[in-house]
Parts: structure tokens; sequence; C-alpha cells
């Protein structure tokens, strides 16, 4: 089951580019979430604060508190160990090119020392129905490479693989943003699906996908929150002028 | 803004208009580069042809006996070339045993965990041992290494490995272990650049997706970026290898230079292939004896030619439906 997030006083840093300034939010547990702005707004830090993706860059910094169920993810627990409850989807899909589609998905798994081949096997079964690839690929589980699927299996692949661990929260950093609309509504059907078990925050520059998928809508403007509501509410009635503004085209 | 109509061709119209089909050059360009690429089949045919006659003599008396068997008596004309082709692979095997391990650790150390400012000089640093000449590596050998050896390494390393037998007998210090460790010197810089080079070129995302998984820097590394480099890796490590067939100078200094027998104690002196070459070739009066050498330089070359083959072929066997690079 998922868990909520909450967020006080995020703020982030790349080099002397404050890219997130007093970020204070909270996201429900098993609902879709989504952060919309245009690029450049910090929507794809503030995602990566919340698995602590955020520092792997030597020159970015973060202060602030972010409470992820029970636990603050900044004072009680070390990244490596924040990230195994926390699934990431990128931007871009990044399968492991040497690896089979099996040997995708059990990774992470495998990376922790998980070992029990019958559970492996179901594991990967049932992660690769979830992402709505088993019926695509369950004949050449171990025959292809991971690199070999088109880009909208890469990227449901990549689904399955954070699938697998079982996390309490699944991060999406425009999973869509490089694929063909097919694709694209495969995806949507799927953290539709998905969110009746997980949170998800979703990164999305693209509103219509926004406001089909998530509960709630949060829009980011230079580095800061400016308003996060209902999506319904963000969509028909926005409470700032700049969120107006940006829904109805004005600018971004 | 409008743009006035022209009343004639514009100046670059014209100039393009008068240059033809140029299809002559073109013709002319693809025969020379064809002309390039066959002038290599063309050199490593005549070095193949020019090595076979040149040892015509001795491959006729002795035929296949030459390369199994360990005689070499130059005075009474009987000749084997065994004992230079098995110190040369030992101490080949030898410098890879100690060379890759570290090789590796450096490249992953420079591209993942240094700090910036260190990067530049110590991969500076590396490279700059491949440009010491291997003559001066043979020099610091004799008067540094291999009293080294002798006096702390070869100890340690009879004692606790003796039982295996790769460690026996007189410790001299010269010999094919010394010859290894020098060739391991040799070969650690070029491994390691092209395995920093191809580990750099594994995109960032990669790492990004095991880190994201709940990686350790070490899984990461071993995961995101190894599994994805090996192939870069196993290349690195062939050309690194066929420098330590063909190395000459250094090994001639340190090896001990002895044929007399075919010992499986690495601190036992030995002879490679390239070494006996140069040490005998300006003395070697009888046609027989040139002949051997240009035979042991044949053989040098085949084994060569087979390493690579056989790399090449380990290589298309590890990438079997994988793609050979990384998105």
């Amino acid at each position: 089951m998922g868990v909520g997030i909450e967020v006080r006083n995020l703020n982030a840093w790349y080099g002397a580019n404050h890219t997130l300034q007093d970020i204070n939010l909270h996201i429900p547990a098993n609902q879709a979430t989504a952060l919309i702005g245009p690029s450049g707004c910090g929507k794809s830090t503030f995602v990566r604060c919340l698995n602590r993706m955020h520092e792997t860059n030597p020159i970015a910094k973060v202060t602030g508190s972010v409470r992820i169920g029970e636990i603050d993810i900044y004072s009680d627990a070390s990244p490596v160990e924040i990230r195994r409850r926390i699934g990431m989807v990128f931007q871009r899909p990044n399968p492991f090119p040497t690896m089979s589609i099996y040997d995708n998905v059990a990774s992470g798994l495998r990376l922790n020392g998980f070992r029990n081949r019958r559970v492996l096997d179901e594991v990967v079964e049932r992660s690769l129905i979830h992402a709505a690839l088993w019926d695509e690929v369950k004949g050449d589980l171990k025959k292809k490479s991971g690199a070999s699927l088109s880009g909208g299996q890469q990227q449901r692949l990549c689904i399955a693989r954070a699938l697998a661990v079982d996390p309490e929260v699944l991060l999406m950093d425009e999973p869509a943003s490089a694929l063909d609309p097919v694709s694209t509504s495969k995806i949507e059907d799927l953290i539709f699906q998905l969110k009746a078990q997980y949170t998800i925050v979703i990164v999305t520059h693209n509103m219509q996908q926004a406001a089909r998928v998530a509960e709630r809508t949060g829009f980011f403007l230079n580095g800061k929150l400016v308003e996060f509501d209902s999506t319904h509410k963000i969509f028909t009635n926005p409470g700032d002028k700049r969120t107006e503004d940006y829904i109805t085209g004005r600018f971004g | 803004m409008t743009v006035p109509p022209a009343d004639k061709p514009s100046e670059a119209r014209t100039w393009l208009t008068s240059r033809g089909n140029s299809s002559l050059s073109d013709r002319a360009f693809r025969w020379l580069m064809l002309l390039c690429a066959l002038s290599i089949f063309g050199i490593v045919a005549l070095i193949a042809t020019s090595l076979v006659q040149g040892s015509k003599l001795t491959l006729g008396l002795f035929g296949w006996k030459f390369f199994l068997s360990s005689g070499w008596d130059p005075i009474n004309g009987n000749f084997g070339a065994l004992p230079f082709i098995y110190g040369t692979l030992v101490t080949s095997a030898v410098s890879l045993v100690i060379a890759v391990p570290l090789a590796v650790g450096v490249a992953i150390f420079i591209t993942e965990m240094c700090p910036k400012m260190l990067r530049g000089p110590l991969a500076f640093l590396t490279e700059l041992l491949a440009a010491i000449p291997s003559v001066v590596y043979g020099l610091w050998g004799v008067f540094v290494l291999v009293p080294l050896l002798r006096q702390y390494v070869n100890p340690a390393l009879m004692k606790t490995l003796g039982w295996t037998g790769l460690f026996q007998g007189p410790n001299l210090g010269i010999g094919m272990f010394a010859a290894g460790v020098i060739l391991a010197i040799m070969i650690l810089p070029i491994i390691s650049s092209l395995t920093r080079e191809v580990m750099i070129a594994v995109p960032y995302t990669q790492r990004e997706a095991v880190l994201a998984l709940g990686a350790t820097r070490w899984e990461m590394i071993r995961m995101g970026v190894l599994r994805n480099a090996r192939i870069g890796i196993v290349g690195s490590v062939i050309l690194g290898l066929g420098r330590a067939l063909g190395e000459t100078m250094a090994v001639t200094m340190v090896i001990g230079n002895s044929a007399a027998s075919i010992s499986k104690s690495l601190l036992a002196p030995g002879y490679s292939m390239a070494s006996v070459i140069a040490n005998e070739f300006s003395e070697a009066t009888s046609d027989t004896h040139t002949s051997a050498l240009i035979e042991i330089g044949l053989a040098l070359f085949i084994i060569t030619i087979l390493v690579n083959a056989l790399a090449r072929l380990l290589v298309w066997a590890v990438t079997r439906g994988a793609p050979p690079r990384v998105a």
C-alpha cells in the first residue's frame, strides 16, 4: 500500500542556482499527484528530492524535511534505504541493455541479494502484468534484451522494474514525454490502475495528461509552488492568476 | 520586410551551377581510400610471406617439432622454440593477472569516485606511464624492482603460495615473475585509459536507473557501469595483451634469458620469443640459426593473431543477442 508524503520548507540548489524555494505540500496516499509547470520551474528537481536523487549531483544541495510515511528521509535513513522504498521512472526509458527482459525486472531484487527463483518468477510475471507488458513479452522473457523493445515498451519495462521491488511511492519524471501517442495513452491507463496500490507523483508538461490521471495537481513556477489543489479546481477555477495564464496557454 | 525580386541569378547560384556533377573527383576519392585500405592487407601479406620465406630452412628441417621441442643449441644446429613460446605466454599471463584488476580499479576511481580536481592529473599520470621508453623500464627493473622482489616480495610469495609450485626454487630476483611485473606496469596505462573511456561513455541515465533501485555505490558501478562497459574493457585488455606479447627490451633485461629448462616456478629465469630474437640476431652466423630466429618471429606473429582472434570470438560470444552499444 502507498503512503502519504509530507514536505516541509524544502529548498534545493544546483550550485548557486536556488531551484526550489520553500516548498510545503502534502501528497496523499494512494492517489496520483501531478506536477506541472514550464521548463526549468523546478518540478523535476522536486521529485528528485523525494528519493534523494537530487543529491547525486555533486553541486546539488537540499534543506528542509520530507516525511514519507513515518520516515523523515533526510534525517532517519540513508539514501540507499530510501530508494529501496521509492520507485522511480525517468523521462527517457533506461532499461539495462545488457540484461534480458526478465533480468531487467528482477534487477532491483537481485541487487539486494534476493535469490529465491520461484518468488522471482512470480514477481517478474506480476510486475510485467501490472505494467501492461506481459502479453507482449511473455514469449521471450529471457531471450530478448531490454534494449530490443520499442520505446513505449521500454518505458513500461522500466515501470515493471520499479514495481518489482514493491515500492510505497512511485515517482515518474515526465514518463511519457519521449513516447508516441499510443504508448502515452497506455502509460496513462497504467497510472490510473496503479494508483489503487501506490502513491504516484508524476511530473508532466502535458496538462491534459495531468487532468486525465491525477486527483491533485501542483503548479510550479520559477522554483516556487504557486498553487496546489484538486486537479478539478486547478483546471476549472485556479486561485492564482499565474496558474490561470499557464493552463490557458498564455505562457510556458 | 519584403525580398526584392531577383533580375539575375545570385553569385552563389552561378558558382554552384558552374561546378558540374563532381562525379570524377568523387570516384577518384573512392579509389584512393580503397587503396589505403588494401595497403593494410598488402603489408600483412608481405610480412607473412617474408617470415615464411626466411624460415624455410628450419621449417623444412624440424617441421612442427620446432614449436614443441626445447633444445636450443646453435653450435650443434639443434633448435626448438618451446621455452621461448612458454616464456612469452607465461610472462604475458602474469602481467594480465596483475594489471587488469589494478587498471580497472584505477579507472573506477578516476571516473566514479575521485574529486574533479584530482581527475585530470591522475589520468595524465597514468598515461605518462605509457610514454616511458621500455629500456628505461628495463633499467628500473634491474636496479630497483629485481632487488625489491628478491628481498621482500619473493620470500613472502614463497612462504604463502609456495604450495602451488608457482613460487619455488632459488630466489634470484630476475626471472619470469619479474618480467611479468614489469610488463604489468607497462600495459597498465593502456588498459586503464581505454577502460576509463568506455566507462565515461556509459550514459548517466544507466547509473541513475541503478541508484533509483536502491543501489550502493559499488552496486551502481558493478551493474550500471562495468556491466555496460564490459565489451570495451575486454577490448582494452586485448590491446594490453598485444603489447605484452611483443615487448622486447624491458623483458630481456629482467627475465634471465635462459632457455635451459621449462620451469613451473615463476621465479625461475626464462626466455621470451622477442628477447631471443633481439639477443641472438646479430650473432647468428649459420643459416639455420638465422632461419630459426625468423621462424620464432613467425610463431610470435601467429600467436598474436590467434590471441586477437580468440579474444574477438570471446567478445562475440558474450555480446551475442545484446546490442553492441548502450543507447
